[in-house]
C-alpha cells in the first residue's frame, strides 16, 4: 500500500489531542491540566494520550499468564469415571482422543483454539512490547495488523472452558459415565481472560510513536 | 469540539472525516485500522435487534436446552444447568465465568442497548444514558455466546458415541441469539449514536 503524505501526517497526540477510548471524540488537551483525572465530556470515560503504563501492565499480566499456562497444560481438564475405573484428560489429551475417533476436524479446532492460539497471543504481544521498548521501526503497519488479530482471535480460546462445562452438564453422577471438570481449567480460564485483558491494556500507538519522533521525512 | 477531525485508535493518526456512501467503510491511511462505517438506520436495526435477542434469551432460558439419552433414560438440562454443577465440583470461578460470558453479559449489553435506544428512537433520554452505553460498548468482546455455540458443537461430537443428544427448544433460541449478537455487532455504529447525543446538547 503506497503512503502519501498530501495531508499533514500528524498524530492526535501530537496534536495536543484525547482520542476519547469511549466515543472517539478529539478533545483539546489544556495545558494547565494537573494530574487529575480529565474525563471526556461525550461519554465521561476517562481521557488519556496513551493508555496509563501500557508497557509495564501489558507484560505483567502476560507473565502472569505464562505462569498460568504451565498447570493448565500439566493438569486435568476433565476426570471421567466409568465403571468404578478413573481417566484424567488435559487439553492435550483431549485433542489426541478425537485425532484416534477420527474426528479430525474437531482436533484441529481444539488444538488452534487451546494451544495455537495462546501461545502464538503470548509470542505476539512479548514481541511487540520488546519492539516498543526497542523504538523499533521495522514494519509498523505489520506489527499493528499481528496486534488486530490477536486481540481479534484471543477470545476463541474460551472454546475448551466451554467444552468442559457443557461435558460436565451432560454427563453426570448416577449414570455409568460422570465427567467431572478438573483443576486444569481453572489455570486455563484464567490464562484467557488474563491474555484478553494483556491485549486490551496494550497501545497500539506505540508501535507509531517510534515512527513519528525526529521524523519529518518518510523513512522507506 | 471538532467533529471533522478523527483519530485513528490503532495508530493515533489524525483524518479529516468525510461523508461516507451507505454500507461502507472508512480505514486508517496509514495502518489500515476501520475509522468509522456507514450504516443507515443503526438506532432502528440495533434496536429491533437488541430487542429479538432479549426475547430470545428468555426462550432459550425456559425451554429444555440439550437432553442426552442414554440406557433408556433421558437426563434434560437447560442452559445454566453447566454452571450449577460446576459450581458444585467447587469450580465457582469458572461456572461464573460461563455464566458471566454466555448468558449475563449477553443480556446486560442487550438490555444497555434497549435502555439507550428506546428512548432515542422517541426522543427521549433516560438518566446516565451516556454511562450506559459506554458500557455497553465495552462489554461486547465479553460477551462469547458464539464460541460456547461451538463448545457444545465440540461435545455433541465427543458424547454421539456413547449416547443420543436430543436438541431442545432452547438450543435453537441461542443459535438465533448467537446470529442476532453478530448482527448487532455489525449494524450498531457507536460514533452515530455519539454524534446524536450529541446533537441533543
Amino acid at each position: 500500500m503506497a503512503m502519501t503524505r498530501q495531508h499533514t501526517e500528524h498524530s492526535a497526540a501530537r496534536s495536543g489531542l484525547f482520542n476519547c477510548h469511549g466515543c472517539s471524540l478529539l478533545v483539546r488537551r489544556m495545558s494547565a491540566a494537573g494530574r487529575g483525572h480529565v474525563r471526556c465530556p461525550r461519554c465521561g470515560a476517562p481521557l488519556h494520550i496513551r493508555k496509563p503504563n501500557s508497557v509495564v501492565r501489558t507484560w505483567a499480566l502476560l507473565i502472569a499468564a505464562i505462569i498460568f499456562y504451565i498447570p493448565a497444560n500439566l493438569l486435568p481438564v476433565t476426570i471421567t469415571t466409568y465403571l468404578g475405573s478413573t481417566q484424567s484428560d488435559t487439553i492435550m489429551s483431549g485433542v489426541i482422543f478425537f485425532m484416534q475417533t477420527g474426528s479430525w476436524g474437531i482436533a484441529v479446532i481444539i488444538f488452534v483454539a487451546s494451544i495455537v492460539v495462546p501461545i502464538a497471543k503470548l509470542i505476539v504481544l512479548a514481541g511487540l512490547l520488546l519492539s516498543i521498548q526497542r523504538r523499533s521501526r521495522w514494519r509498523p503497519e505489520e506489527r499493528t495488523f499481528l496486534y488486530r488479530v490477536t486481540e481479534l482471535v484471543g477470545r476463541w480460546s474460551m472454546l475448551d472452558v466451554f467444552v468442559v462445562t457443557v461435558l460436565v452438564a451432560l454427563v453426570r453422577l448416577g449414570y455409568l459415565t460422570t465427567i467431572e471438570a478438573g483443576p486444569g481449567i481453572v489455570y486455563f480460564a484464567a490464562v484467557v481472560v488474563i491474555t484478553m485483558i494483556a491485549a486490551m491494556t496494550f497501545d497500539p500507538r506505540l508501535i507509531w510513536d517510534a515512527m513519528e519522533k525526529n521524523d519529518e521525512s518518510p523513512v522507506r | 469540539m471538532m467533529q471533522t477531525l478523527i483519530a485513528c485508535h490503532e495508530c493515533d493518526l489524525l483524518h479529516r472525516a468525510q461523508p461516507l456512501p451507505e454500507n461502507s467503510k472508512a480505514r486508517c491511511r496509514r495502518c489500515g485500522a476501520l475509522l468509522y462505517v456507514h450504516f443507515p438506520k443503526t438506532i432502528e436495526r440495533s434496536l429491533a435487534l437488541a430487542i429479538t435477542g432479549l426475547v430470545l434469551l428468555i426462550i432459550a432460558n425456559i425451554y429444555p436446552f440439550l437432553s442426552l439419552e442414554s440406557q433408556g433414560t433421558i437426563l434434560e438440562t437447560t442452559l445454566i444447568t453447566g454452571t450449577i454443577i460446576l459450581s458444585e465440583q467447587s469450580m465457582a470461578g469458572v461456572a461464573m465465568l460461563v455464566l458471566l460470558t454466555s448468558m449475563l453479559i449477553p443480556s446486560l449489553l442487550l438490555g444497555a442497548l434497549v435502555y439507550v435506544l428506546w428512548p432515542m428512537k422517541l426522543g427521549h433520554r433516560l438518566p446516565a444514558h451516556r454511562r450506559v452505553f459506554r458500557l455497553a460498548l465495552a462489554l461486547r468482546p465479553w460477551s462469547m455466546t458464539e464460541i460456547f455455540f461451538l463448545g457444545i458443537l465440540v461435545s455433541v461430537v465427543k458424547l454421539a458415541k456413547m449416547a443420543t443428544i436430543i436438541p431442545g427448544t432452547a438450543l435453537f433460541s441461542f443459535l438465533a441469539l448467537v446470529f442476532v449478537l453478530a448482527a448487532v455487532n455489525t449494524f450498531l455504529v457507536p460514533i452515530t449514536i455519539w454524534e446524536k447525543m450529541d446533537s441533543w446538547r
